[in-house]
């Protein structure tokens, strides 16, 4: 049989199944380019103030860390899209990884893979309908992004170099998911290995281009898929061959891709299962030893991200004062407060975008409720005797203390990264401080998912749609100059921004006391539903 | 004897759907209960039901003596439940589960759950993603099984055993019957109730429509016979009890009530019997024959 047989029927399959989401992806890309991209063509009218803002980008290395480097100082385009180059390229690939994986690996999981096998379908169809559909989207938010930046005045090519370089960074990441999902047996395992070579790629290009010169990157960028986007270079010389790197490398892995599908088993993965152990550890005898049995793995992951993110971040900030050594930077750095000062305000920068991370693994913690109860696992549990409460606290715990040992992480290794290059363990406390101190707003969100779970577990997503409502009032609002009453409604916004301004215990109580009403309302409310079954 | 369980006008409704209309269901302490009806008829419903993981919407539901809902946690400790469609953690051992579960009802008999292993023939080392449907049907039956319970609650525990798994599964039942211990076991098979329970409830679009021993339900049997027979059967239909005949040249079907087979064996063998098939009426047909006026 063609191993091909049945992926257009597969490929409109999974069309239906994402006719929704997947619309909302597409228009949500473009519409943050644009958005971000026309308010800051109002900000930069001429090219002395854009040369000044370009300076102030390329003269700190934790911003080019962070966003890479405007190659073209003059170009209100490059300035424009900065953000959006690099963090965006990790968003489309988070997004292109997601989507390979939901219509691949998990639908082999849940054995739908195995119904439509046995109807004439072929070996590959599956993986190849997950890729087209994923390609697809990427190439839609490309165009649509080139056209929205044509639209709002930006250089044609410039715009179309910016949206290629989008869509193919996602189409490396959508063949880099697809031979991940050839490894693994878990549809969660598969994304967090792509995950993390996401985090390497972006990493890479991060060391890459810290270590750049005025015209070329290091080597390291080069390696990395969001590396070559950033080097097609937008509006800063439109590189168009570049392209071809992402390209022949997406032709690459999906081939490898697809020959590794044709040496496993259905359902299997080229990694081997291990066999386990035949009876459970003396520990595991209660619900909160369950949930963490269950998330364990996952938190392991994230904190050793988080310990090695921020000591990369942390060393790096600090080498700002080393990096200052020409008279203008240090006079422009002794006008805003001098180096403390500085320091003090791109710490609290990094830390308040770090928070929405946080919190976001506070919402996967917390969901797991609401998957466990769909996937049919709650229901076995709650039929011994565990009641309602001390099931729902036990996953509740994981996301709080989770969230919590996170915020320590992250705090204590950006400060010991930066004690470890000064010799003075004085701004440890201080990092801790301002990291933990973002944990009333990160326990409302948890809260949220509890209250969701406990009236429609259906419906915990919207603490996600919520989540990155708050960014964006955080990132572009005040960019795009939204009215107060939208900025107050993120508890974000309302943290009291460490170690660049003073301590506010105010906010803190009350968030904490709001979020504590939260959960007890939803576990309340849990108590008196039914459960829900698969 | 005293009631295992005793539910008086259980309603359920979901959205639109009534599940259960008005359910009234006594299992009695000591016996394996037998709980029929076609899929959808609301037997999953009961049981999750008695569980408390579903609130009913009006009538009372006790178990060993304890109010459904609000005593659950406790209660909960006392029963075992085989869900019909099992799903386990993929990251979990089949003897990961089988312990936490045992654990988590308030204890598992160590002894108990390795001969139960043994004679499961299951390999309690392996993920749970590896296992079949029926090999993850036996670790629920493991777990709950190898419980010090009173009462086990199953529903549709066979749908993925095969058969020497099954007579398995039935010998095991009857062992626990004899320690005086109480089944409620839910089925769509009529065969596999009826070997198994002392008395029967019949659910129909969730209401109890027949309730009571295996004796008592006898004119519920109705055997369908099939044969090929040498010369063209006459006076079939003049028998009593033999319903529906219907004869093309030498071929005869026929249903017929269980008193009625001694007479017609006989008959039949006058007229050469060159093949024939008995068979027991499925489930559905028996709603059929005995409740198709009701519903219309
Ligand atoms: N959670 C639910 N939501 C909506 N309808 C349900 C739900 N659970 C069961 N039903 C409906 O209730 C009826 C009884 O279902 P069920 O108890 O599962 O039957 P059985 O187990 O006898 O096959 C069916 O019509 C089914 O569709
Ligand atoms: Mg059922």
């Amino acid at each position: 049989m063609n191993r091909f047989a049945g992926t257009l029927t597969l490929t409109r399959f999974a069309l239906r199944r994402d006719r929704v989401l997947l619309p909302v992806w597409i228009v949500i890309f473009p519409l943050l380019t644009v958005s971000s991209a026309s308010a800051t063509v109002a900000l930069y009218p001429d090219e002395a103030s854009r040369i000044i803002a370009a300076s102030a980008i390329n003269d700190v290395p934790v911003a080019i860390a962070m966003y890479g480097r405007i190659w073209d100082p003059t170009s209100l385009g490059a300035l424009s899209l900065l953000k959006l180059a690099a963090m965006g390229g990790v968003m489309i690939g988070i997004l292109a990884i997601m989507l390979v994986t939901r219509h691949a690996r998990a639908e082999e999981e849940k054995g739908r893979t195995e119904l439509i096998g046995s109807a004439v379908v072929g070996r590959w169809a599956g993986l190849s309908a997950a890729v087209i559909v994923t390609c697809t989207a990427m190439v839609a938010i490309g165009a649509l992004s080139a056209v929205g930046l044509t639209a709002v005045g930006l250089p044609a090519a410039g715009s179309w170099a910016f949206g290629l370089a989008w869509a193919t960074t996602g189409m490396a990441f959508a063949a880099i998911a697809a031979i991940t999902n050839q490894l693994t047996v878990s549809a969660r395992a598969a994304n967090a290995m792509a995950m993390i070579i996401l985090a390497v790629a972006y990493l890479l290009r991060a060391v890459g281009d810290i270590s750049s010169d005025e015209s070329s990157p290091s080597v390291l960028s080069w390696f990395s898929p969001i590396g070559w986007g950033q080097q097609v270079r937008p509006y800063a010389g439109d590189r168009f061959a570049v392209l071809f790197l992402p390209l022949v490398f997406t032709a690459v892995a999906l081939w490898a891709a697809f020959l590794l599908e044709s040496r496993r088993d259905l359902g299997g993965g080229l990694l081997p299962d291990r066999a386990g152990r035949g009876t459970a550890a003396p520990s595991l005898a209660s619900p909160l030893a369950l949930a963490w049995r269950l998330q364990y793995p996952m938190l392991v992951g994230w904190l050793a991200a988080y310990v090695i993110l921020s000591g990369i971040v942390g060393s790096i900030v600090n080498d700002l004062s080393g990096m200052l050594d020409t008279p203008e930077a240090r006079r422009m750095v002794a006008a805003l407060g001098g180096t403390d000062v500085m320091l003090d305000a791109f710490t609290a920068m990094e830390f308040a975008m770090i928070a929405f991370v946080t919190a976001a693994y506070g919402i996967v913690a917390a969901r797991r409720l609401a998957t466990e109860e769909s996937d049919g696992h709650a229901e076995p549990v709650l039929a011994t005797s565990v009641s309602r409460t001390s099931y729902l606290v036990s996953h509740l715990l994981v996301a709080l203390v989770g969230t919590a040992l996170l915020a320590l992480a992250q705090g204590a290794s950006f400060g010991l990264a930066t004690a470890a290059q000064t010799g003075s363990m004085d701004r440890v406390g201080a990092t801790v401080a301002a990291s933990l101190s973002y944990l009333p707003a990160i326990w409302l969100m948890t809260g949220l998912v509890i209250l969701l779970f406990g009236f429609v577990p259906r419906l915990t997503f919207l603490a996600w749609v919520l989540l990155v409502g708050f960014f964006l009032v955080a990132e572009i609002g005040a960019l795009l100059e939204w009215p107060q009453w939208v900025m107050d409604t993120s508890p974000f916004a309302h943290m009291p921004k460490l170690p660049a301004a003073e301590m506010a215990w105010t906010p803190l109580v009350v968030l904490t006391i709001l979020s504590a009403a939260l959960m007890a309302v939803g576990a309340w409310r849990f108590r008196q539903r039914d459960l829900d079954t698969p | 004897m005293s009631a295992a369980i005793e539910t008086v006008d259980l309603v359920k409704t979901f959205g639109h759907t009534k599940a259960l209309d008005g359910l009234s269901l006594t299992v009695k302490e000591g016996e394996v209960h037998g709980f029929l009806g076609p899929n959808g008829a609301g037997k999953t419903t009961t049981l999750r039901c008695l569980l408390g993981l579903l609130r009913a919407d009006s009538g009372s539901a006790t178990v060993l003596g304890r109010d459904t809902w609000r005593d659950a946690v406790e209660l909960h400790r006392h029963l075992a439940y085989v869900p019909g469609d099992v799903s386990l953690w993929p990251n979990l051992t089949g003897g990961e589960v089988i312990d936490l579960l045992g654990r988590l009802r308030g204890g598992l008999n160590g002894q108990r759950r390795a001969e139960l292993i043994e004679i499961f023939d299951l390999d309690p080392t392996k993920k749970s993603r590896a296992y079949s449907k029926g090999n993850k049907q036996k670790v629920a039956l493991i777990a709950a099984l190898a419980s010090d319970v009173e009462l086990l609650l199953l529903d549709e525990p066979t749908a993925g055993l095969d058969p020497l798994m099954e007579s398995m599964f039935r010998t095991l039942i009857l062992e626990w019957r004899g320690e005086g211990r109480s089944v409620l076991l839910s089925s769509h098979i009529l065969s596999e109730a009826e070997a198994l329970s002392d008395r029967l409830s019949i659910i129909r679009e969730g209401r109890i429509v027949e309730t009571g021993t295996l004796e008592q339900m006898r004119h519920l049997r109705r055997t369908s016979v099939t044969a090929h027979l040498r010369a063209t059967p006459v006076g079939i239909d003049a028998l009593t009890g033999v319903h529906e005949v219907v004869v093309e040249g030498t071929h005869l079907t026929c249903q017929v009530d269980a008193e009625a087979l001694d007479g017609l064996l006989p008959l039949l063998s006058t007229f050469g019997i060159e093949a024939i098939v008995t068979q027991p009426p499925s489930l559905e047909q028996l709603f059929l024959q005995h409740y198709g006026q009701a519903s219309t």
